[in-house]
């Protein structure tokens, strides 16, 4: 132990240089705690695309299919339904859906590639539930009989998915990529020209 | 006997803390009813962990093995029932308990100056109970579990920018999986208990750095020498506590509370024994009806409504029709009450001697909170969501309108000792 006296400059810059470097090597030590938290592999891998046969739906009726963990409808719709989109266009919030929820190829009016078949992911854009399918009865709008709510908070979404005004959810229903291979079946999670995922 | 304490206070300061905390510490000698609540909160956190323990022994963390495990400990495991029904009804027996300590707090003024960092901890206590909570109601992996995780985890969803990748990274998948399963597990069964006690020890080192509030919220620690012996309060308390201050009308914790808390104690194991035997789902508010079905995540249960303790958030969330102004506002519910101690500028803590305004401003927010729990239950029609638009003003209502009157609040005269 010498007696000198303290050097406080120096003792100051030793104190943050270690400070400095400590921290930044507790950061980095972070990182792979953090990192491990993201889905891994074998959950990216399960976002695969999906075929579906649409042959045997009959008008008016949806069938669930599943792709990457979450329910997706496939819905054939009438022509009462197609009619009644017009209707509820001035009570949407997002009537020629400018809100990219969609592919580019089902930015229209009816939200699809084929105005007859409503392709979307049923997952309420408000906090996640699988809204309901209510094919009649929907509400009282004359002309409107048909549409989904979400029974969690009370979000409406006409049969093109998108969202009604005054409603907790915030936008349309979520279009998944699909095309049709053939008449008969549908490629969910793909879009035409697209490569693999 | 005594040298093997000597030996023990000459390596760890076992006597000196016990005075300190339990045979010296000064309690005021006027507690009533409201002041069991601490106590039982502990009894019911020991409760949670030696029956968590327990059932981790049986429990299979798996999206595929979950459910079924939680049968096999109802049905095959010999009082596995008992066990499970001890923790789940445990849980809400927390938050009885809990709710009830806040509201003591509020009333008697406990979180005022000096009490700052006693009630901050204390509602630190209150956010991770509700994570652990909400966690551990993942687990099962009934529908309730299921699609309750879903929707409080979409709430992050509604961070503009970041917070479609911020829900993908708490689930880590792209829905709630087997991967969300055992992280919850892991979080409510290692982390979040650890941090519960953790955080339950710094709010009693508080409480014991400040004392006790008591319910007439004055003093009962005097200036030294301001008080002739003859009044001090005639009991042998730690030199910590007297060598500064005259202490009056207070009695040492033990044995005076302790025995008081175990009258306290067997009226509330009486109650809590009442409803893990007869009603152990208290008619769906405990353990909700559709989580008696496994996870289906192509399929949303008809209503989804959080268990009981959480419906006064939950209300608030849905009055709002915008999602981040929602999501918002939820969390806002609870930051206002973080925040009461600065809320709140009067110098008179006990609502005792306090405005008839404040009496009335305090009873509408309790009555607020009742009514949007009330209506966090039911589904979201038109009048209900109306009526909750109104209970969440009136609760923020609380916050803002006793910040206006309360600096220059007419009060009603201090007694200078503790009433009977």
């Amino acid at each position: 132990m010498s007696n000198a006296p303290v050097d406080k400059g120096r003792r100051r810059f030793l104190t943050v240089a270690t400070s400095v470097v400590g921290g930044a090597g507790a950061l980095a030590a972070a990182v792979p705690f953090i990192a491990s938290w993201s889905p891994s592999v074998r959950a990216r891998l399960a976002g695969a695309p999906v075929e579906m046969k649409i042959d045997k739906i009959e008008p008016g009726q949806l069938v669930r299919t599943e792709w990457q963990g979450r329910p997706v409808w496939v819905i054939r719709r009438t022509p009462e339904m197609l009619e009644s989109l017009s209707l509820t266009d001035d009570e949407v919030r997002d009537p020629e859906s400018d809100q990219p929820q969609q592919p580019e190829y089902a930015k229209n009016k009816h939200r699809s590639i084929d105005p007859e078949w409503f392709v979307a992911v049923g997952v309420c854009t408000h906090l996640g539930c699988s809204p309901q399918f209510l094919p009649r009865n929907f509400g009282d709008m004359d002309g409107v009989d048909s549409g989904f709510f979400c029974p969690c908070h009370g979000s409406r979404f006409d049969i093109a998915g998108r969202v009604f005004q005054g409603v907790p959810a915030p936008t349309n229903l979520v279009v998944p990529p699909y095309h049709f291979i053939d008449d008969a079946t549908i490629l969910i999670g793909l879009g035409e020209d697209e490569g693999a995922v | 006997m005594s040298r093997i304490m000597n030996w023990i206070d000459e390596r760890i300061p076992f006597s000196n803390s016990l005075k300190l905390h339990v045979t010296q510490y000064p309690a005021p000698k006027n507690f009533n009813f409201w002041y069991i609540m601490g106590s039982l909160a502990l009894v019911v956190l020991v409760n949670q962990i030696v029956t968590g323990i327990w059932l981790t022994m049986n429990y299979n963390p798996s999206a595929d093995g979950a459910f079924a495990s939680i049968e096999y400990i109802m049905r095959d495991v010999d009082y596995g029932w008992l066990l499970r029904y001890m923790h789940s009804t445990g849980a809400s027996a927390f938050f009885v308990v809990v709710y009830l300590h806040m509201f003591r707090g509020l009333m008697y003024g406990s979180y005022q100056r000096p009490r700052e960092l006693l009630w901050i901890f204390g509602m630190l206590i209150f956010l991770v109970l509700m994570a652990e909570a909400f966690m551990g109601y993942l687990l099962p992996w009934g529908q309730m579990s299921f699609w309750g995780a879903q929707v409080i985890i979409s709430l992050f969803g509604a961070i503009p920018f970041v917070g479609e990748d911020l829900t993908t990274w708490i689930r880590g998948d792209f829905v709630i999986s087997g991967a969300t399963l055992n992280r919850f597990f892991a979080l409510h069964v290692i982390a979040l208990p650890l941090v519960l006690v953790i955080l339950v020890f710094l709010h009693l080192i508080a409480l014991h750095e400040v004392g006790s509030n008591n319910p007439d919220g004055i003093n009962i620690k005097k200036p030294k020498g301001s008080v002739p012996d003859d009044e001090k309060a005639p009991f042998e308390f730690h030199e910590r506590y007297t060598a500064k201050k005259d202490i009056v009308d207070a009695i040492p914790f033990h044995p005076y509370y302790t025995v008081k808390d175990l009258v306290g104690l067997a009226g509330f194991l009486i109650l809590f024994a009442w409803v893990i035997f007869f009603a152990p789902t208290m008619g769906g508010f405990f353990l909700e009806p559709p989580n008696f079905q496994a996870a289906d995540p192509m399929k949303t249960p008809e209503h989804i409504a959080p268990v009981w303790y959480f419906t006064p958030f939950y209300a608030i969330l849905r009055a709002i029709p915008d999602k981040l102004l929602g999501v918002i506002a939820m969390f806002l519910a609870i930051v206002f009450l973080f925040l009461m101690p600065w809320w709140d500028r009067c110098k008179v803590r006990s609502v005792r001697y306090r405005s008839t305004l404040h009496k009335v401003n305090l009873t509408v927010f309790v009555i607020s909170f009742i009514a949007l729990g009330y209506l966090g239950v039911k589904p979201a029609t038109d009048v209900y969501t109306i009526m909750a638009r109104i209970f969440t003003f009136l609760y923020f209502a609380f916050f803002i309108v006793m910040w206006f009157y309360s600096k220059n609040e007419r009060t009603k005269p201090l007694p200078e000792r503790v009433t009977k």
